[in-house]
């Protein structure tokens, strides 16, 4: 064949550019990473919530829900009495506001018990029978991971039903029953065995029955008591006692003033509990300022909405019939209240102690090798190992903030020790990814949006019944809301990278698959890493 | 369906790139796996170059808008230079290069021979630098505007001749450092006051379409390419990329440097149709113009440690000011 003439003064035909690898002028190269976001890192039941947030964005509530159930069996209730303080950590509070996660968790909740969602088990059978003692948040989420890792669990409760101080302690306005008893139910449906009525008290008997390995998570339900003088017959109860009273419908007389003394969570939730049962004066003493009250603010706010009285800086020093002596205190420059000499006469009906509890664990300190504090608290190693090899604990009863979120986190935590232990290694810690830091982020690209609130109800319902105060989002503010999210450290293929490299060295791999950099042509210019919304890409430099 | 077609909120909107969150057809072109990528790999442009991705930026939405059938006309500078040295090419467009000065006139010989040859579905967009544009080139491409040919002409400004060592066009800004305007002297960088505004120029010809776009905003830019290409006659595009080397900036903060400009009024993101505005962009996050100028070396002399040149830079943001006044950059409030 011969060759087509070339034009005049054309020696050479022509070719591509592709042929020069502008590669080799690279010293630095853009790696792609994940790294973690601070609700993450902050959440102490351990969620991916950014991962979770990416399907909700997409409105997959489904695949979010799944992702979300990987590490929380409870999404339901902890999008409801989770202290969130993920919130704290959220980037996005540094641009306006934090992203709700626990308004969008509650929706993901909600919507898989309205669709009837089931999580996903993998594990084969291992063979091994692990007994779970407790049936509280702590108990109820090592039973659920123990499952999913194929393990066979039984649960033993003292009490009549699950839920441990999900049910006894955090009242109804908080936590409707119907979605505390919909997601123990689906644990159960699991296969996992409910032996309810049933006190463990033999440790050693229990392993001698042959449970391979014991999660013991009781709690703390023996409330702390303090001496105060009290003449005559006054009325004086205990703040854990009478909310679980008032749980199984035994609420006892509390006459027309009551009186909580206290200034944490359960003060607060035992004056508005009084209140809803038709006190008309439901007053919290409280020995510091409401600056220094261990109560969350937006718990005492609600109870002051409420029309609970508060009388901060005081402590009672006697109690006869309905006067009740108040001394009142001042915060020296150390911080600590200090009594003043000064008293005033306060009347009530009833005193409820809401002065914190102390876990009944007496029956460990039998045990051999596993050793109790004087509080009853129990001490464990990483691994949530007590002394007795074989005996885990976690929740409540284990030195650790006392929150369902840390219970949960404790039971996943002490079910993948039990699992390597039962498999006879040592679980590796997985390797954590550095954090996303907020510096990190670029956020020209985010939309300005401000973040969506949580109706509540109607004063006058709140009052005087026990109907959930905190409504949840719809659909649409649920999306909404899971938009906000920046998705700190993880691509959410925006395709920014792909878009403003100068020399095409980015390719996008299709949906779902995100992206690779041609190191062939990339000239290391670092416009991907900095154009990033949320600082996915890191320029390394190239070793010489 | 469900109520998710409801929210109007997309996370980043169109901001991003690409948004998997919106519907393809929202997307950007530059987003789409089938782009053209008029200008591929391996050419030889600096890292971090805001005139390579300008040029794909608005030649893959010109390619999408005419289904390919178009031709690129170009003048001498960076963009041939880096893209064409014989005989490797970059160009995935029909594309053809005579000489600095005479690109708008070849576009138009080109849009005569398409006619004699029958072929009128086929598109011309014409390209140079700001040098190309606003002096050598300026005679012929007045002539294209006045006789109304059917070409699209795209100027990328990077404020210098940057291909043959940075030196002062009509189109640098007042008191930058050039190779050929030093910072030194009692007036030093690039004089003030004199200069030519190509896109006022090109709508005082009443031409149909006059855009100016920056590489920080992709949607815009494709916006209006695609918009140009739906008119026919003289239409006029100024693009505004920043220059790693000519700046002394960093090669990362092109795309930084782009939006500075215009979030600072320096820069305003207009759309004129037979010589009146018809859109302006309004300025989402107003930055001071020293957000802009301090990261460059060009500016550096406006920086000196102790001796902060503020007489000048007060100058420079009396310009940004007075574009935001013109333009109206600046809706109600956000002043
Ligand atoms: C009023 C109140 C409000 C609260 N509000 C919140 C809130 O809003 N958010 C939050 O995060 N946390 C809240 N908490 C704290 C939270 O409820 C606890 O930290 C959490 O329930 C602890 O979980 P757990 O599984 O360790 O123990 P528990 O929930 O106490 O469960 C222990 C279970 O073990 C059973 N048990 C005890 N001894 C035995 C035995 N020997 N054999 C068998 N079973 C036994 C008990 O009957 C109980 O069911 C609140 C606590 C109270 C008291
Ligand atoms: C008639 C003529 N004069 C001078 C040159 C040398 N020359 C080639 S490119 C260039 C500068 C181009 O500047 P600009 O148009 O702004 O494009 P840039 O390189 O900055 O993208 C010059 C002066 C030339 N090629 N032809
Ligand atoms: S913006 Fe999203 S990923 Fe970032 S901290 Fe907040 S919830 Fe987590
Ligand atoms: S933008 Fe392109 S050339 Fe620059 S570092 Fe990223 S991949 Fe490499
Ligand atoms: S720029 Fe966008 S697509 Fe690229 S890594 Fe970052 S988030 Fe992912
Ligand atoms: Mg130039």
């Amino acid at each position: 064949m011969t060759e087509a003439p070339k034009p005049f003064a054309i020696t050479l035909d022509p070719g591509s550019s592709k042929a020069n690898h502008t590669g080799s002028w690279r010293s630095e190269r853009p790696v792609y990473v994940d790294r973690l976001p601070p609700c993450n890192a902050q959440c102490p039941a351990g969620e991916n919530i950014q991962g979770w947030l990416y399907h909700a964005e997409g409105g997959d509530y489904a695949a979010a829900w799944q992702v979300l159930m990987q590490d929380n069996p409870l999404p339901a209730v902890m999008g409801r009495v989770c202290y969130h303080s993920c919130e704290g950590a959220c980037n996005r509070g540094t641009l306006d506001e934090a992203v709700s996660i626990h308004a969008v968790e509650r929706f993901l909740g909600d919507y898989a018990l309205d669709h009837g969602l089931r999580p996903q088990v993998a594990a084969p059978p291992s063979g091994r029978r692990v007994l779970v003692v407790g049936a509280g948040p702590s108990g109820l989420s090592a039973a659920y991971h123990l499952t999913r890792l194929g393990h066979a669990v039984t649960i033993r409760e003292a009490g009549p039903m699950a839920g441990g101080m999900m049910r006894l302690g955090i009242p109804r306005y908080r936590l409707p029953r119907d979605v505390l008893d919909a997601e123990i139910a689906r644990i159960l449906g699991m296969g996992v065995t409910l032996e309810l009525n049933t006190r463990v008290a033999d440790i050693e008997a229990a392993f001698a029955e042959g449970f391979d390995a014991i999660f013991t998570a009781v709690g703390a339900h023996l409330a702390k008591r303090t001496e105060i003088p009290a003449h005559a017959a006054a009325r004086i109860l205990d703040a854990a006692g009478f909310l679980a009273q008032v749980e199984t419908g035994e609420a006892p007389q509390l006459g027309r003033r009551v009186i909580v003394y206290g200034g944490g969570n359960t003060a607060m939730d035992v004056a508005r509990t009084v209140k809803r049962l038709g006190a008309e004066d439901a007053m919290v003493v409280y020995r510091r300022s409401r600056a220094q009250m261990p109560a969350h603010a937006f718990e005492a706010d609600e109870a002051e909405d409420e029309g609970v009285m508060m009388h901060w800086l005081r402590t009672i020093t006697a109690v006869d019939g309905a006067a009740v002596t108040v001394e009142r205190m001042v915060i020296d420059a150390s911080g600590r209240p200090q009594p003043t000499g000064e008293f005033e006469v306060l009347e009530a009906d009833t005193l409820i102690l809401a002065l914190g509890q102390d876990a009944d664990t007496g029956f460990l300190a039998r045990v051999p090798g596993v050793e109790v504090a004087s509080d009853g608290v129990v001490g464990v190693d990483a691994r949530m190992m007590t002394g007795r090899p074989g005996l885990f604990a976690g929740g409540d009863m284990v030195p650790a903030e006392r929150t369902v979120t840390v219970a949960v986190g404790h039971g996943k935590k002490a079910a993948r020790h039990i699992d390597a232990w039962l498999r006879g290694g040592a679980l590796a810690a997985p390797e954590k990814h550095a954090p996303a830091t907020f510096e990190r982020l670029n956020t020209w690209y985010y939309d300005d949006v401000p973040r969506s609130l949580q109706a509540e109800l109607a004063l006058v319902r709140r009052q005087t019944g026990f109907d959930e105060v905190v409504q949840g989002l719809t659909e649409a503010t649920a999306l909404y809301e899971a938009r906000r999210c920046l998705s700190c450290g993880n691509c959410f293929e925006c395709d920014n990278c792909f878009g403003v490299c100068p020399d095409n060295a980015v390719i996008k791999l299709g949906p779902g698959n995100r992206f690779r950099i041609d190191y062939d042509y990339c000239k290391g210019c670092g416009l991907c890493a900095a154009e990033c919304p949320c600082g996915a890409i890191e320029m390394v430099p190239e070793i010489a | 369906m469900t109520e998710t077609q409801k929210v109007r909120f997309y996370q980043t909107g169109t901001h991003t790139v690409g948004n998997r969150l919106m519907e393809p057809a929202s997307r950007t072109v530059q987003a789409s796996p089938e782009r053209s990528n008029a200008i591929t790999s391996g050419h030889r442009a600096c890292q971090g170059c805001g005139e390579a991705l300008g040029a794909r930026y608005a030649l893959d939405a010109a390619m999408r808008a005419t289904g390919g059938r178009m031709v690129a006309v170009n003048a001498t500078g960076c963009l041939e230079v880096f893209t064409t040295p014989y005989p490797e090419t970059s160009w995935q467009v029909a594309w053809l290069h005579s000489l600095f000065g005479n690109a708008p006139a070849v576009a138009t010989g080109v849009v005569a021979a398409l006619r004699v040859t029958g072929q009128h579905d086929v598109r011309v967009v014409a390209q140079g630098g700001d040098g190309g544009t606003t002096d050598i080139g300026f005679g012929c491409l007045s002539g294209l505007f006045e006789r109304n040919d059917d070409v699209l002409y795209i100027c990328y400004d990077n404020e210098a001749y940057m291909n043959t060592g940075v030196q002062r066009s009509s189109a640098t800004p007042a008191f930058a450092r050039t190779a050929t305007t030093p910072a030194t002297g009692p007036h030093p960088g690039n004089v003030a006051g004199t200069g030519k505004n190509l896109p006022r120029i090109a709508m005082a010809h009443e031409i149909p379409y006059v855009g100016t776009a920056s590489v920080a905003d992709l949607h815009d830019l494709e916006a209006k390419v695609t918009r140009a290409m739906a008119i026919g006659g003289a239409r006029y595009i100024h693009i505004h990329v920043p220059c790693p080397l000519g700046w002394g900036a960093a090669a990362h903060d092109t795309i930084r440097l782009a939006r500075l400009a215009v979030e600072s009024g320096l820069f305003p993101l207009i759309e004129a149709e037979h010589g009146e505005v018809t859109a302006v962009k309004p300025i989402r996050r107003r930055v001071p113009v020293e957000d802009y100028l301090r990261p460059q070396k060009r500016f550096a002399h406006l920086f000196r440690p102790g001796h902060e040149d503020r007489a000048t830079l007060a100058a420079i943001q009396a310009t940004a000011d007075a574009n935001i006044r013109r333009y109206g950059l600046c809706p109600e409030g956000q002043e």
